[in-house]
This record gives structure tokens, C-alpha cells and sequence, in this order.
């Protein structure tokens, strides 16, 4: 087998990737023209929630399975994960939505109002009820990527130089030049500072047309996410999107109407058909790609899968598709 | 089967495309559920330069005929605008069509559907309106060339099933040889029985499949449902009746 690996692309799979193979000693190359990690990238806009529970309540199982490891491995290569599990509400009127969510998440814990006030006391007066996923955690994508990207350098990645080696592609939605069953889906987000509201945690509304999550960064910012639209485009944020994602975080808490708005992002995540990763070989190059809403989930199991393939010849018990002509 | 403008489709079970945990469970439950037509909107995945593309061309892979919508649209001319979008995308006459006329309730705006559509049917759609199960719209539809209508069961999304039978029942009698189709509100496959037992052509729905944790096995369900009714409808059923009436017969025996 190869020591040389040349990984193409720099977002959240890339890297994973690149910081998988280097620690196990191989030789590793990320080619990037648009340089270190930045807006090019999906995982830029992403909402960084290590939230296997939550997922699972609409995800594949093997989803669930497999982003059980991300937030070890997220540690393990330098990153902070903040394990303060994640909170889920629902407005009175859809109280239904609530109950349909705890019998579909069966870790979720309910939590009654005095307890909602131990653990989110912003929260407290306006909810009744919410539950609670102890075991998920969640990071800041871009603190994360850029120090990854920071480590792998220190660690001896190349970012520049030829092809070299076993070539792995992790171009997200660019590489659908080759997949042609990868598709984009559309995301819009939002970044505020709000000062007024104080959250510990991811806090999930959940909302039959507009649900919507807000993840707490430092100092008072929040990303506030996400739509998911069937569309590839990787621009151009609506002013219906925004409206109802402000909408629904003025109806998790009013404070939040004098938040002040410091991005609007959109970007398109990809996607296969079954909305799972894949990891395929097409010719002399292996694919990883299709990490849809959950790059920072699923790219250490993708990274990890890849690994002992290229690398042990252990061929990945999910999600591995061999294209070669025979 | 019921013709919608001179085409005999091959199902009662028409299915919304929205809301799926992905596009593999979106086909799954079509081919289970045997649906002959998938609704599928335009307005926001349209985006700058089609970027909708890959989705739609999932569904049309779907083999099933295609019903494009207007969901999203809140005037006459978003609506008109977005039939004409559908049209050109979908290589289709027909467009179901919805003006919304309040966000919350998602309930139809019937003045504005009665002039979309009055607009759209002298261009030649064949419009399939999302109106609510009220006489006089439905009479006023009927009037500007709809020759289909498809009342509401309940606002859309709430899986409340039929909230006003005796108003879809009228409409029934009302319009005897105009397809009828419930759209919107269905939950349970119960509900769908219940719309076909009134003698309805078919149903449509999207939420009560698409959110439920098995959507493959629910669409089969409503399937069945639907298959039920309507056979109930041609079977001239039962009137219900106060009395007990045995159903072996007394006669002869000690009354005691």
C-alpha cells in the first residue's frame, strides 16, 4: 500500500481526513486553491452540534451509530467539545411535536419547569417543559477547522505541492463533476450577538414549517440555523429564509429581537440520495463525500473508515462503494 | 380511477414530496403506496438558475405524473408566475394551484385562487385548486374552467382529518361529475377511508407520510385505506340506525 496520499479539498472532510492519515503515519498532501479553511467551504457555515440523539430522530440509524465517536475524536486531535448536552422545546401550540420527539429520541429526558431553570434559566420562564440529550455536545466549526488546520501543519501536512500517492477526493459538492447522484441541498444561516440571552447549550425549536437551532459561541454570539431547501445553489440567501429563522428565534425568546446581526451565510451541503455518506472508489481516486447536515458528526467515522482502508485493507462495514471497472 | 382533464390516472393516492428524511424514503413510499401522482413545489427550490435540478429530476425519475404546486405563494401573481415557471419546467399543463391567504392557518385565499385560477385556465393550465370545501367558491372555480377541485380537510400539515363532513359531503352531492380530491389535513389512514366512504375521487397528502417514523410503511397504509373506502363507496353501505338489529334471527324464540 501507499504512504502518500494526496487529499483534495480542504473543508471539514479534507482535514478529518488529512489529520487521520498523519497521525497514523502516512505521508499526507491537501491541495485547497482557495487555502486555509474559510467561507468556501460548507462545514464553514455549519452549526458544529455533535447531536447523535437529535439526529436520529430523522436520520438513519447507522447516522446515529457513527457520530457517537465524532466527539472523542474531535478531542483527541486538540479540538474543545463542550459536553452540555442539548435542549429541545416547542411552543404551546405544538406541544405535539414535543411528544412526538422524546418517543422518537429514546435518550431524550424530560425535563419539568424547576429543572429547566437549573440548566437554561433564561429559558425557564417562557417553557413549561423541554428535554433534554445529556450525552451530545457540540464546538465552534471555525475555531475548530482552523486549528486543525494549524496542527496538521505543525504536524508535517503539506497544503501545497503536486499529486501525489493515492488520491482522496473530499470536494463536497464540487466533486459532483464525478458523483453524479451527489445533489445540494441549500442552507441558510445566521450569526447574532445578543447579549441579553445567555445559553449554555444547543437549544432546538422545534416547529412544523421553521425549526430551528441556536448554537451559543463566546461572547454572546449565536449561530442560528438552518434551512434545508432542495436546491444546489450555493449562494444567494432569501429574505423569506432569513425572516423565518429570525422569526423563530423571536419566538424562543423575545431578547433575541435586539440581537444584532452580524452574517447572513448560505451554502449547499452534500448529498447523496439517502442522505448517508459514501466512501467510493471511481478509478485510481477514492471519493469522500455526501456528509450532508452532518460534517462534524460523521467525518471522523468517514476519515476513520477511509483510514483502514487505504491503510489496512479493511474494507468499511458501511457505506463503502467500489465503482473500479472490473 | 378518476380522470383529472381527460387523463384516467392509475391511483386514488396522490402524495405530497415534501418533508422526507431523504430522497431514498421519498421513492420508497411512493412504490409502496402505488401513487399515481406526486405534487411537487417550485417557488423556493427554484433559485437563481434552477438550482431545484437534481431534486426534480428525483422525482420525475419517480415514473409517476408529476402535479407541480404553487405552495409558498401568497398573491395572485406569485402564483400565476410560479404556474408558469412549472410549466416550462415540468413540460406539463397542469398546476395545483394554492394562494395562501394567511401564514398561520395556511388556510386558502379564495378570492385570489378564484382570480389565479380564473388567469391560468384562459392560458391553458388545467388547474387543480386548494380551496376550502365552501359552496360558493367551489361554484366560482367551477365557473372560471376548474375541473377538478380539491377541498381541504383541515389546514394543512395538522393531521386533524375532516374537519367539516357535512360540507364535504355537500360538496359531493353538489358536484356529482367534478372530481374531488381532499387535499391537506389527512393524519391517519382512517381519515383517507373516511374522505373515499363519502364518495370522493381521491385524496392527497404529504405530512402524515413524510413525518411519520416509517413513511414507507404509512404510505402502504394509506394505500390500503384509500383502496378500502373506496370500494365501501360502490358497495352501497349500511344506514346506521338507532335500534339494535340482530343479526341472526329471533323469530321463534322465547321472549323472555
Amino acid at each position: 500500500m501507499s504512504d502518500t496520499y494526496t487529499i483534495i479539498g480542504g473543508g471539514v472532510c479534507g482535514l478529518t481526513m488529512a489529520a487521520e492519515l498523519s497521525s497514523r503515519g502516512a505521508q499526507v498532501t491537501v491541495i485547497d486553491p482557495m487555502g486555509a479553511p474559510g467561507d468556501h467551504a460548507c462545514s464553514w457555515w455549519a452549526g458544529g452540534m455533535l447531536a447523535p440523539d437529535c439526529e436520529g430522530v430523522s436520520a438513519e440509524p447507522e447516522i446515529m451509530r457513527q457520530g457517537r465517536k465524532a466527539a472523542a475524536w474531535w478531542e483527541s486531535q486538540g479540538a474543545t467539545v463542550h459536553h452540555a448536552g442539548t435542549m429541545v422545546v416547542a411552543l404551546g401550540r405544538d406541544q405535539s411535536d414535543l411528544t412526538t420527539f422524546a418517543r422518537r429520541a429514546p435518550n431524550a429526558q424530560t425535563l419539568p419547569k424547576e429543572q429547566i431553570a437549573a440548566f437554561e434559566p433564561h429559558l425557564a420562564e417562557r417553557y413549561s417543559k423541554a428535554l433534554f440529550l445529556s450525552d451530545e455536545g457540540h464546538l465552534d466549526p471555525r475555531a475548530t477547522l482552523t486549528a486543525l488546520h494549524a496542527r496538521l501543519s505543525q504536524r508535517g501536512v503539506r497544503f501545497d505541492g503536486d499529486i501525489a500517492g493515492q488520491v482522496i477526493d473530499c470536494r463536497g459538492l464540487a466533486a459532483r463533476d464525478v458523483l453524479r447522484d451527489l445533489r445540494g441541498v441549500k442552507g441558510e444561516m445566521l450569526v447574532v450577538r445578543c447579549p441579553d440571552v445567555v445559553l449554555s447549550r444547543p437549544v432546538r425549536l422545534l416547529h412544523p414549517r421553521f425549526p430551528l437551532y441556536i448554537v451559543p459561541r463566546s461572547d454572546g454570539v449565536f449561530m442560528l440555523g438552518a434551512t434545508q431547501i432542495e436546491a444546489s445553489e450555493r449562494g444567494r440567501a432569501t429574505l423569506r429564509s432569513v425572516m423565518e429563522l429570525m422569526n423563530a428565534a423571536y419566538a424562543l425568546h423575545p431578547a433575541f429581537g435586539e440581537a444584532e446581526l452580524l452574517e447572513i451565510g448560505v451554502d449547499a451541503r452534500p448529498a447523496f440520495p439517502d442522505n448517508q455518506p459514501r466512501i467510493r472508489r471511481v478509478g485510481d481516486v477514492i471519493y469522500a463525500n455526501g456528509l450532508f447536515r452532518h460534517g462534524f458528526l460523521l467525518a471522523p467515522a468517514v476519515a476513520q473508515m477511509t483510514a483502514d482502508l487505504v491503510l489496512d485493507g479493511k474494507i468499511p462495514e458501511v457505506w463503502y462503494e467500489d465503482h473500479r471497472e472490473r | 380511477m378518476p380522470t383529472f382533464y381527460s387523463t384516467e390516472v392509475t391511483s386514488r393516492l396522490m402524495l405530497g414530496t415534501a418533508q422526507y428524511p431523504s430522497p431514498t424514503i421519498l421513492a420508497d413510499a411512493f412504490r409502496r403506496s402505488g401513487a399515481g401522482i406526486a405534487t411537487v413545489s417550485v417557488r423556493r427550490e427554484a433559485g437563481g438558475d434552477q438550482a431545484g435540478q437534481d431534486f426534480w429530476t428525483l422525482i420525475r425519475d419517480l415514473g409517476v405524473a408529476v402535479l407541480p404546486n404553487t405552495a409558498g405563494c401568497y398573491s395572485v401573481r406569485e402564483a400565476v408566475t410560479t404556474a408558469q415557471m412549472a410549466r416550462e419546467l415540468f413540460d406539463t399543463n397542469w398546476i395545483k394551484l394554492e394562494v395562501i391567504g394567511h401564514a398561520d392557518t395556511l388556510q386558502p385565499d379564495p378570492f385570489g385562487l378564484v382570480d389565479a385560477a380564473a388567469q391560468l385556465s384562459d392560458d391553458g393550465f388545467e388547474v387543480f385548486p386548494y380551496c376550502t370545501e365552501d359552496l360558493v367558491l367551489c361554484e366560482r372555480l367551477v365557473e372560471v374552467g376548474c375541473k377538478v377541485l380539491m377541498p381541504w380537510g383541515a389546514p394543512i400539515g395538522t393531521g386533524l382529518g375532516l374537519n367539516n363532513i357535512y360540507g364535504l359531503r355537500s360538496l359531493r352531492a353538489h358536484f356529482p361529475d367534478i372530481p374531488l380530491v381532499v387535499d391537506a389535513g389527512l393524519g391517519l389512514p382512517s381519515h383517507a377511508a373516511q374522505a373515499m366512504e363519502l364518495g370522493y375521487d381521491a385524496v392527497l397528502l404529504n405530512t402524515a407520510v413524510a413525518k411519520a417514523g416509517d413513511p414507507a410503511a404509512m404510505a402502504q397504509a394509506f394505500a390500503l385505506a384509500v383502496e378500502a373506502g373506496a370500494l365501501a363507496a360502490q358497495a352501497d353501505a349500511m344506514d346506521a340506525r338507532d335500534m339494535a338489529a340482530p343479526s341472526t334471527p329471533v323469530f321463534g324464540k322465547a321472549m323472555l
